[in-house]
């Protein structure tokens, strides 16, 4: 296991001259820019961690000249707000990195989808990218990038609802095959990234391929932006190397009583402390797409995982039986567990019926409930019970 | 009925008549009249070419996109687990007692609608809460009660 | 081709076949719940679900596609438990109360939990914390949301094959349902009744309203003289519900079930059938007439057939600027309904109040149709109540009626004489070959130029179908028609109706006769038909109503001798006064939401 420690990195929010950076990407072909992309390893930062330059490479191989780059700003995991900041400081980068991409794939347009919770961003970002099409009109590259507003929906952060979302329908995921790549927006070739990941790319770009992958590890290349919240005296956002091991973390911003860390947000994965020493933040071992919440004693897990519970519970699309239904059957069975009403030995029945949900659900929203679900009721079995 | 009808008429002049229009149409609907009314839906759906259920069905998929009457300042309190420690109770409780409301009620006088939302992307500042679409975050009880007393006074 | 192998057997299949399909090659059945035939995949139940080696999750057989070397396995221990597991999931969100419910022993959720999940269910019941409605607001059917379980069937077949979308998903997470627009009673949107999604619905949640208990009433009451109708496409279809394969004719049968059961007159709707045929051919004729002739530019052409009340209400909602170009012939039900009170009742000297009216049909659109305000020119409701094939079989059942093993029997006379031309009106082009047989010998005094009287340009199951037939040698009162093309479109299925209507508002459709049927196929594919229903199935009640068509002496409507007798006794001539007075009906303007 490779462990480099807490690096504190600045490249997401470096100042950079970024149509020096956009000159120079265009000069360059798209496989050239595939190449560095798939060089550096950098993997998806939307949370699942899909490499970029393969994306950039199926979609670009598509042979329907109508492609489109997304942007998938939806941010709503529970505790990231890392692309809320990104496009507030830089959103230069975001639509830099979106034409890069649009050189890389063959996209004349983009789209942002941007969440409803982060409308008050709209204006400025208007006058932002007015200014960028500008440049790019001056650099003499044909491309275009349009908003396009969510309006609170967790599951519309989940690439194939989001499409459906842009489209004006309901944001139900589709069946998959076909992926994105293939078949995306508007039915097109599309490469759909997170904010994060088109400004990585980006500075991927501007600084080589090389000094991207100083950082992190064999698996997790580079650094990425974190959204620190809970039981922290720094709460905030922190942009550091891939690879660390949850203790090192924690030490770094624990409130000296932490005793778990809910990584990668609420379908990600619960640490107790017990296991902060072995765990590596990154694809790894856990993978988060930047939150980390620190709860320290005095809290509940209890109360962490009905929150998730009823939060999953609302937020699922509602197509699927092993989502919508499960979600209600998990949520119930840990209250009747909790007051009593259930025997204590139901939880593993639920904890089945969570392993029933990570194969059988249609999204990754539903296959994720078990990940935060499991890893709570496993280790503060306890606190679940009494 | 009239009116509604011309503003839907110059919103999907704006933003087009196919299907992807729905979204913007009924999102710039919502910020003028804070929410959707049955009319509303119909004359979108005349203008789309679509089935006013299919309006309602995608309307009430989205959580902005109020389907039942709401005040002109709607308070979304962010519930999830962040704010839920951070002292949201309080800041619901302090918000009930200013309004006089319950969560998911709207004041008399149409002014305020007060809910509850998931995370919305401040956990660092929790408890946070959007008023329209401006967050307010880091809240005290005392820091509501002025922020309502300004809204109040608007 | 691709090759995949399902259960260690190998099988080939072309390219876009859906992995469910390629195992059903193999005689490997998969369960299946939001999977229709008829409609686009959904892949939203998992029911379906099969393990394909190497793949981190189960996959939806229903929604993916073969793909080359696949190795997929049907009944892994991983699927079994998966499998169980949804449909207990499926079961805990559903009022279970199968022994009181109308599709009991028919329902495909039930014959899961039969094979899947019988014993004891972990799950805790959510139905106590939901707030289900059940409308029975629509004279047609009942929704019931606790029986609902979300396969969206329903939502596709109505904006898919309907063009409609009077339903369609709301809300999101366990508050996800099936609403009308705001959740507005049934009977107050845009819904034309037509009963798609009922047909296609697995469980008790969309079920027809049934009236079987009211026609038990009456046909104890010893005070009243029930009489029955019943229309085209029921025969090739009841026997499906009694045990017989699709497409056998059980005409014979049927009478003498009828019977049986206690109603005092069996009548056939294929009487008013041939008779909407002399009236709407008739009423065509003097369109062209006025149009072609007279130059009136009042005349409203295409004209359109009018006995689909589902989809005349399709137009009263979606294009009302059409509904003068309706025929205002009321449909063959209804003709029957106005004449059963007055004719009937004159020729049988029995007093019209001691009549209930009873028909049997295809179709839930009746069930409205029956009720509307305008179909009260006998000056009592003109048919009392309406019943769905379907619910005929139940009626045989609950009686005993060992139906396979009954003799045949024959129509009661009056109003039971039939030709093959009515009985085609089952089908999609039916009325149309109909009318063509009769309008073209009226006009030219001879036969359709066709070989055995099938006009098989009209036939088939093509959405929309386009026909010119040219017309020469007329006889001297049609000369003005000499030479003329009469250009004709069919088209069954609301969707396909819908071409043809933007066609029209769009003045680019150059027919002067349009026969519509709201379903799919026609009648023998109508909502109120026995369930499962596909393309299959459909083609096969369609073969055997040309084949009923064929087998009569008689097979133009004109030739009923019936028919003859009521115009000579009683109507008078084709549109007369009196017929206008019972037999035609106007329309009326509906919301389109
Ligand atoms: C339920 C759910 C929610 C998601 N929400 C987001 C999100 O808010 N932002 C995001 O970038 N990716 C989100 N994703 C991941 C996207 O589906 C997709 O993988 C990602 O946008 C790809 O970009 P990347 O490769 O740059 O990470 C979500 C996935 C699921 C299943
Ligand atoms: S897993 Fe959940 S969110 Fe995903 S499709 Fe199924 S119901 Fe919708
Ligand atoms: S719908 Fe099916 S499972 Fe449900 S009660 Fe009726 S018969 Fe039983
Ligand atoms: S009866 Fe026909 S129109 Fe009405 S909801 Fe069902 S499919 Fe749609
Ligand atoms: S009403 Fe029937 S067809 Fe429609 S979703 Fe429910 S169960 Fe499926
Ligand atoms: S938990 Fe409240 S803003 Fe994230
Ligand atoms: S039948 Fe395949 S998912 Fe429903």
């Amino acid at each position: 296991m490779e462990n480099k420690g807490l690096t504190k990195v600045d490249l997401i929010f470096e100042k950079i001259d970024s149509k020096k950076v956009m000159v120079k990407a265009f000069a360059m072909s798209s496989a050239e820019i595939i190449q560095s992309m798939l060089d550096s390893g950098l993997k998806g930062r939307g949370g699942a961690g899909f490499p970029t330059g393969l994306k950039w490479k199926y979609t670009a191989a598509e042979k329907n000249p109508d492609k489109y780059i997304v942007c998938n700003a939806d941010e709503g995991e529970p505790g990231t707000f890392k692309d809320r900041e990104i496009l507030d400081r830089v959103s230069n980068k975001v639509h830099g990195g979106m034409a890069i991409a649009g050189k890389a794939i063959g996209a004349k347009k983009g789209f942002v989808y941007l969440r409803g919770e982060y409308r008050y961003l709209l204006p400025k970002l208007m006058i932002e990218l007015d200014s960028f099409h500008k440049m790019i009109h001056e650099i003499g590259f044909d491309f275009s990038i349009e908003y396009r507003m969510g309006s609170g929906a967790y599951i519309c952060g989940e690439e194939s609802a989001l499409f459906e979302s842009i489209e004006g329908k309901r944001g139900e995921p589709r069946n998959k095959p076909p992926y994105p790549t293939t078949s995306g927006v508007f039915e097109k070739p599309t490469s759909i990234n997170n904010v994060e990941t088109l400004v990585t790319a980006m500075m991927i770009i501007h600084h080589g391929a090389q000094n991207f992958i100083q950082y992190g590890t064999k698996d997790s290349r580079g650094s990425k932006v974190f959204s620190v919240s809970g039981d922290t005296p720094t709460p905030g956002i922190f942009e550091l190397a891939l690879g660390m091991t949850v203790q090192q973390f924690v030490n770094e911003f624990g409130d000296g009583d932490t005793k778990a860390v809910q990584v990668g947000g609420a379908s990600g994965f619960c640490v107790p402390r017990k296991k902060f020493a072995e765990t590596i933040i990154g694809f790894e071992g856990v993978p988060t797409g930047g939150s980390m919440k620190l709860f320290n004693s005095s809290r509940s897990m209890y109360n962490v995982l009905h929150n998730y519970l009823d939060f999953f519970t609302e937020e699922s699309c509602g197509q699927c039986t092993p989502c919508r239904v499960g979600c209600q059957q998990l949520l119930k069975g840990v209250e009747k567990v909790k007051k009593g009403e259930a025997k204590s030995t139901y939880l593993t029945e639920l904890v089945k019926l969570a392993d029933t949900m990570k194969i059988a659900a249609k999204c990754g929203l539903g296959q994720s409930v078990g990940n935060a679900f499991k890893s709570i009721v496993g280790n503060f079995k306890e606190e679940i019970i009494y | 009925m009239y009116q509604i009808g011309n503003l839907v008429k110059e919103l999907s002049d704006k933003h087009g008549h196919a299907r992807e229009s729905l979204m913007p149409i009924l999102q710039a609907i919502v910020q003028k009249h804070n929410y959707l009314t049955d009319e509303a839906m119909v004359e979108v759906a005349r203008e789309l070419d679509i089935s006013a259920a299919e309006v309602y069905g995608t309307a009430s998929f989205y959580t902005f996109l109020d389907t039942q009457m709401k005040g002109k300042y709607v308070i979304r309190v962010c519930k999830t687990i962040t704010c839920s420690m951070k002292g949201k109770g309080d800041i619901i409780q302090t918000l009930e007692e200013i309004l006089k409301i319950k969560v998911g009620e709207t004041t008399t006088d149409r002014q305020f609608s007060l809910i509850e939302t998931n995370c919305i992307g401040w956990c660092h500042k929790a408890p946070a809460i959007l008023i329209n679409e401006m967050p307010y975050t880091e809240l005290t009880p005392e820091k509501v009660n002025e922020i309502i007393k300004d809204y109040m006074h608007k | 081709m691709i090759n995949l192998f399902i259960n260690d057997q190998k099988v080939s299949v072309i390219e876009g076949t859906t992995v469910l399909a390629a195992a059903k090659k193999l005689k490997i059945n998969i369960p299946t719940l939001c999977n229709h035939d008829d409609l686009c995949v959904a892949g939203n139940c998992r029911v379906c679900l099969v393990e394909q080696k190497g793949a981190r999750t189960l996959m939806a057989s229903c929604a993916t596609p073969a793909s080359e070397g696949m190795e997929i396995h049907t009944n892994t221990l991983k699927v079994r438990n998966a499998r169980k597991h949804i449909v207990e999931l499926l079961l805990s969100e559903h009022r279970s109360d199968c022994t009181k419910c109308y599709k009991n022993q028919n329902c495909e959720l039930q014959s899961l939990a039969n094979d899947y999940a019988f014993g004891d269910h972990v799950f805790l019941d959510l139905v106590e914390d939901k707030k289900y409605n059940i409308d029975r607001s629509s004279p047609s059917f009942i929704k019931d949301d606790s029986k609902c379980i979300r396969c969206q069937r329903c939502v596709r077949t109505c904006s898919e094959l309907q063009y409609i979308s009077a339903i369609s998903v709301a809300n999101k997470g366990a508050h996800q349902k099936i609403s009308s627009f705001h959740d507005r009673p049934m009977s107050q949107v845009v819904c034309t009744n037509c009963g798609q999604c009922v047909n296609r619905c697995p469980t008790g949640a969309l079920v027809e309203k049934t009236y079987i208990d009211q026609v038990w009433d009456a046909i104890y009451d010893p005070d009243k003289h029930v009489v029955v109708q019943t229309a085209p496409a029921v025969r090739v279809a009841l026997g499906e519900d009694l045990g017989y394969d699709p497409g056998e004719r059980v005409t014979g049968k049927m009478v003498n079930a009828l019977r049986q059961l206690g109603f005092n007159s069996v009548l056939d709707t294929d009487f008013s059938a041939d008779l909407t045929i002399m009236e709407e051919g008739t009423e065509l004729l003097v369109r062209l007439k006025k149009a072609l002739v007279d130059g009136d530019k009042n005349i409203s052409l295409p004209m359109f057939t009018s006995c689909s009340p589902g989809w005349i209400k399709f137009v009263e909602h979606k294009y009302p600027e059409f509904l003068p170009n309706l025929s205002t012939c009321k449909s063959p039900q209804q003709m029957f309904g106005a004449l059963a009170k007055t004719y009937y009742a004159k020729k049988r000297k029995i007093d019209p109040s001691k009549i209930v009216s009873v028909s049997i049909m295809p179709c839930t659109a009746k069930k409205f149709e029956a009720d509307r305000p305008e179909m009260r020119s006998s000056g009592y409701k003109d048919v009392d109540y309406v019943l769905t094939t379907r619910e005929l079989a139940v009626m045989i059942k609950q009686a005993g009626i060992d139906f396979r093993n009954i003799e045949e029997a024959n129509y009661d006379s009056i109003m039971g004489d039939s030709t093959g031309a009515a009985v085609i009106f089952g089908a999609t082009g039916g009325v149309m070959e109909a009318a063509l047989r009769t309008a073209y010998e009226i006009v030219t005094g001879r036969e359709v130029p066709f070989g055995n009287l099938n006009i098989t340009p009209v036939r088939g199951m093509d959405g929309v179908k386009e026909a010119t037939i040219k017309i020469e040698g007329c006889v001297d009162a049609w000369k003005f028609l000499e030479g003329a093309e009469l250009k004709v479109a069919i088209a069954h299925g609301l969707v396909n109706a819908n071409k043809i209507m933007k066609m029209t508002r769009e003045g680019k459709a150059p027919y002067h006769f349009v026969e519509i049927m709201a379903c799919p196929g026609g009648c023998i594919g109508g909502g109120g038909q026995p369930i499962p229903t596909n393309l299959e199935i459909r083609k096969k009640r369609m073969k055997a109503i040309y084949l009923e068509d064929e087998h009569k002496v008689l097979r133009k409507s004109h030739e009923n001798p019936d028919v003859i007798a009521i115009y000579k006794e009683f109507l008078d001539q084709p549109n007369s006064h009196k017929s206008h007075e019972l037999l035609h009906t106007h329309y009326v303007e509906r919301d389109n939401y």
